[in-house]
Order: structure tokens, then sequence, then C-alpha cells
């Protein structure tokens, strides 16, 4: 899960990472009010989670509380790379005299956790990497030692940060592993890290990414899907492992990999799939049917492809939770052709029990490829 | 002969006496797997589904002389599950858990490389050695022993891909599992299977995010002699979102299947369109061989 920018320099001034003074606003009058308080001239800063907020204008200088809630009106409600804002950031405005680069994050290729960081920061990360590579430094940090400040010290040096500074940088990175090691996170990033005018040095961005999967050991905010798309909300609210995309076939299927290769295999039979829906090994009545639903309420849907590997899932318990789940469903099941491919543990059962079932909107076809292709003329035939 | 697994491994499954393991434990006994042991802490002494449970690796180690270990137990005890069996010296650990912290799995792992331990996973299907010996969750029954070895992310595209070329037979099918850090990767598979006299052929599966697939290009380019089929998965998956398994995932420009289809293209490796095109590529390869 990604925080925004306000939660992450929350957690960053919980383990004593120096941030910009300030605080969220979800109105313009809630932003000149906090404006008013910080006294001074502020930044108004979108909180989405995505990257080019400045050039999309999502954040604004303001010398004072009126400026600061024109710029929040202007800011709130702005859609910035489809992201609707909801919230700003009012913070202490401070004017950066040098902008360095910090970050740790997991490295899958090595299987260690890696330190990056560079005189050079502002620009887009991406941007450094390719323009001036020898300005990035990476450290590989070994997992079962961590970050101390003797390894800190070494990061920030060989990235060639100011001496005068070098000291205060290092404890920020010490600062910034203990989020990374104590919140689970798997990215931790700061640009810039910044040096004011009159020599302090603090995280003017935050950038955190947390692991789910350690979500039972830490009290986390709730995922703010920032008003994301309201079919993905309600398969996640029924458990679904869903992701909206922007064609007309709707897809369900059993594991990641398949799922995500059925998906491919829909684009070459030329239709473009509806959706990503894996419902995992155990593909029960109740599951077949919450998917079926969320699926068939998308507006965009012309036709659904089930496709089904059976390994340890049985392919006639799949028959029968789309047998129920049709029931379940009644007349909206039969709004559109759903074509089934199933395959592999007790297919042939499975198959048997969805002919004589005889559901109208069903029809069976043996392979994959097949059934795809099936799938892409139904939904090319009614759009 | 097979990669990593044989008809002679001794295996032990941590978290034998709960659902899963048990379930899952018949159905490797079924398969012809040597189940020497289970251990469950607490529960030493017992005898579960026929097989003595101890209470620590090592103890179960020292009593039958297991070699391989099957990990089935919960996130939140995956960690100290696995550093017990890397303690106790173990060969093989297969780490079948989802939804383990990427920090413990770090911890383990880099405990690991400084053993005599491999892991697969975590979050994998696990390894099976067809008419030998099967350790995790893919199905013993899709397929017999044959020739052809396997390598993927992937549980389901892995069965689909076995059930293709279910008339030649496998090997070793090995999933790796669809984290974002894991202890086997597609490099080490397909050195094991260029080294082993008994694959003439090898498939690889890869799916979107990180490197592993050009990696493993650039290593096949260097090492395999074999001849290598892959299919990579995610075409169309859109940047920035996860799609099902927490390492698969487009990031800027890194991670894309479209990159990953070229660099092992590149190497002179064919990569089927569809599962069912990839097996007909395998096919051709045999037949010309």
């Amino acid at each position: 899960m990604d925080l925004f920018e306000h939660q992450a320099k929350e957690l960053f001034a919980r383990y004593g990472v120096p941030v910009p003074e300030g605080a969220v606003a979800a109105t313009p009058e809630e932003a000149r009010a906090i404006a008013a308080e910080l006294a001074g001239p502020v930044v108004v800063k979108a909180q989405v989670k995505t990257g080019g907020r400045g050039k999309a204008g999502g954040i604004k200088p303001a010398p004072g509380p009126a400026a600061a809630e024109d710029a929040a009106r202007a800011i709130l409600g702005m859609d910035i790379k489809g992201h609707l804002t909801r919230r700003v950031l009012v913070e202490v405005a401070n004017v950066p005299a040098e902008e360095y680069y910090a970050a740790f994050l997991v490295d899958r290729a090595a299987g260690s956790f890696l330190a990056m960081c560079s005189a050079s920061g502002g620009m887009e990360i991406e941007e450094l990497a390719a323009t001036d590579p020898g300005a990035l430094v990476k450290v590989p940090i070994d997992p079962l030692r961590g970050v101390d400040h003797e390894t800190a010290t070494f990061i920030v040096t060989e990235a060639g940060l100011p001496a005068d500074v070098a000291g205060e940088a290092a404890e920020i990175l010490v600062g910034l592993w203990k989020v990374m090691a104590g919140e689970d996170a798997v990215l931790v990033e700061v640009n810039p890290l910044a040096r004011t005018a009159d020599g302090r040095v603090l995280a003017l961005d935050g950038k955190v990414t947390l692991d789910e999967n350690a979500d039972y050991r830490h009290n986390r905010p709730a995922d703010d899907t920032e008003g994301g798309d309201d079919l993905e909300s309600r398969a996640k609210a029924k458990g679904l492992n869903y992701v909206k995309l922007d064609g007309s076939v709707g897809v369900i299927g059993n594991g990641a990999g398949l799922v995500m290769s059925t998906l491919d295999v829909v684009a070459q039979a030329g239709a473009k799939p509806a959706n990503f829906l894996d419902i995992g090994g155990g593909a029960s009545a109740q599951v077949m049917a919450d998917g079926l639903g969320v699926i068939l309420s998308d507006p965009d849907v012309k036709s659904v492809l089930v496709n089904v590997f059976g390994g340890i899932t049985a392919c006639d318990a799949v028959a029968d939770g789309i047998v129920a789940a049709l029931a379940t469903l009644g007349e909206q099941g039969a709004t559109h052709p759903i074509v089934v491919r199933l395959d592999g543990n007790n297919a042939e059962a499975g198959r048997r029990i969805l002919d004589q079932a005889a559901h109208p909107a069903v029809r069976q076809v043996p392979t994959m490829d097949g059934a795809a292709e099936e799938a892409a003329r139904l939904a090319n035939a009614a759009a | 002969m097979s990669i990593f697994l044989s008809k002679d491994s001794r295996v032990v499954v941590q978290g034998m006496t709960g659902a899963e393991g048990g379930r899952h434990t018949a159905r490797m006994v079924t398969a012809g797997t040597n189940v020497v042991a289970g251990v469950t802490p607490g529960k030493g002494g017992q005898v579960h589904q026929g097989i003595p449970v101890f209470s620590s690796v090592a103890e179960a180690m020292d009593s039958t002389g297991a070699d391989v270990s099957v990990v089935f137990v919960p996130p939140r005890f995956t960690k100290g599950a696995v550093l017990e069996a890397v303690d106790a010296g173990i060969g093989l650990c297969v780490v079948i858990t989802e939804g383990v912290p990427v920090h413990d799995s770090l911890e383990f792992l880099t405990l690991a490389r400084q053993s005599r331990t491999r892991i697969i996973g975590p979050n994998c299907p696990g390894l099976i050695s067809p008419g030998a010996s099967n350790a995790g969750i893919i199905p013993a029954d899709i397929t017999a022993p044959g020739r052809i070895g396997l390598v993927s992310k992937s549980g389901t595209l892995t069965y689909q891909l076995m059930y293709e070329l279910r008339d030649i037979g496998f090997s070793t099918a090995v999933g790796i599992g669809g984290d974002p850090v894991i202890g086997t990767t597609h490099i080490d598979c397909l050195q094991a299977f260029q080294d082993d006299p008994d694959t003439d052929a090898i498939v690889m599966i890869g799916e979107i995010g990180g490197d592993a697939e050009e990696r493993a290009a650039a290593y096949i380019e260097q090492h395999v002699t074999k001849p290598v089929v892959a299919y990579v998965a995610g075409f169309t998956a859109p940047e920035g979102k996860t799609m099902g398994h927490a390492g698969a995932i487009i990031s800027g420009s890194a991670g894309t299947a479209q990159a990953k289809k070229e660099a092992l293209e590149k190497v002179g490796v064919s990569v089927g369109r569809t599962p069912s095109e990839t097996a007909r590529l395998m096919r051709a390869l045999l037949e010309a061989a």
C-alpha cells in the first residue's frame, strides 16, 4: 500500500526525521486556518498517490492564509493522472538551497535491501539514473545488520553530499531505515532531501510503500483508494482479487499467472479484457457469484470468459459454483454470454454439470485459445 | 534423474497437523513421496495420518534422515519455521505459505544463503519430479515422468503447460513463486536443468515485474546449451497495478512482458504468444532434435 505524502511525513516525524511543519486539509477553509496558524509563507500540496504533481499544477506556494485558501480551492478536486485530489497538505514553505535524494527499497535481483542516494535530488529519479547514472550511489543493505550510523555515513559520503551536512544527513538515513524496518515498508524515498538557506536538512517530500503482508502486526490506516473505481472498491469489499481494465471481455480465472495469460490471449483474439479477476484455489459458488456479479455490473462488459485449470481445485466444484452463481444472480446472469473453459482435475464431470444445467447464457469451449476467441467474437459482435 | 528432488528424498512436513498441511501431506504420499515426518512444536511423539510428528526439524532429521522440508505454517510463523529448518541444516526447504512479510523473507533468505539450505519460495506451489516425489501442491496426476524441465513463477500456468505436454512428460517442474524476493530463481533452475543428464529441454514461464527473465536470458546466452522455450504472461497488464502476485507489477518502463520477450528472443529462445503455442514450439524443438 502506498501512503500519501502527509502520512509518510507523519511516520518520518515519529522516527525523528525532520519534516516541515504542516497539517492536512480537506476544504479551502481548513487550509486557510492551517496557514494562519503556521504564520508566514506556506506551500499547498495535492495529496495524491502519483508523481508529477508539480507539473500538473497540484503544488502552489501561498504567501499567507488568503492565498492558501485560494490555492486549496484550485487544487482540491483536481484530477492528477486519474487521481482525484481530496486533500491538500499545507506546510511551511522551505526554500531549498541544495536538493539531495535518499531511498531504501527491496532489491529483488539481489534478494536484499538497497540504499540509493544522490547529491543531485529534486528531479525524477528515473531521469537522474538515465542522464547521470554516476550521480546515483547504490549500496546493498544486509537485512540482518540494517543501517547504523557508520553505514549511513558511508552512503552519504559515497553519494558526495557536502561534508558539512554529512552528519545530519546520515542521522536522517538512520531514521529512514528505522521507518523501513519498524513499519515493514518496502520503499522509503525522500526527494528532495533538502538543505535550506539557513542550513537545516529536512525531508521536503516523502514516499512510503508498506508491505500489506505485514498488516497483521501494525496498526495501519485503511487503504484510501482516492475514490478509485467503484467496481474495484466493491470487489475489494468482497475480498476479490480484481483489477479494472478498459476493455469489453470480462475475465475470471484461477491463479494469477493463468489470469494474466488469459487477458493476453483475449487481446490476441482481437478484443480487450475488461478486468483481471483471480478467484484463487477455492473457487466456491459464493466467490464465483461475487465475481460474476462484479463483472456483470461493469457497463463496459459485453461477454464473459471463465478460464479454469483445475489443479487442486476440482472442475466439478467450479461448475457447481457457476450454476449456483447464475441461480443467485437471476436475470442479471442472463444479460451477457458466458464462455466457459474447464480443464484439468475432474474437467469432464464439470463440463457435464454445465451441459445439464443448460443455462442460456453459458457456452463451453474446450480449449483456452478457442474460448478466448469465442468470447472476443461475442464481445465485438455486441459492441 | 531430476533436479532438487528425487525418489530418494526424505520429506518432513512443517505444519503437517494443520488442515492444509494434513490435506497436502496425504496428496504427496499418494503421489509416491517418501514423507518420513511431520513437525509441529509441542506435538512431538504423536502420530498423524500414520506419520510420526516431532517438535522440531532437528529431531525429525535425527530420527528419520529427512533432507527436504515443506512448509505449510501460517505467514506469521513462517520465518520461525524456516529458520528452524535452516539451523537444523536441511538441504532443501520448500516454502508454500503465501503472504509472508518481505522483511521476514529477506531475513531467512539471507541466513539460508550463508548455510547449506536451498529455499524454494515463499508463495510457491513447490516442485514435482513426476513418478518420483512431490514436495508441495502441484497436482501429481497431470503428467508422467519425461525429459522436459519446467521452471515457473505461477502455479496454474505450470499446470497448464504440464497438461499441454503431458504425453512427453517432465523430469522436474519447479514453481519458484510469485513474491518479489524468492530463494530459488529461474537461473538456479536453468543451471540445474542444464546439468541434469535426464533433462533434454527446458520450458521457462515468466511474468511481468522485476527483471528476472532478462537476467535469465543473459544466463541462457552464456551457459545453457539445451533448447529452451519460454512463455511470458502479462502483455495487457497496465502500469502500476499489481496482478495478483505481489511481484507482478510494472513500474515505469521496467518489468514489461514485451521487454522480457525481446530479451529472451535476442538470445535465441523461442517465446510462445500463448501457453498452447509455447507447447507447440517445444514439440517442434523436440521433433527436430
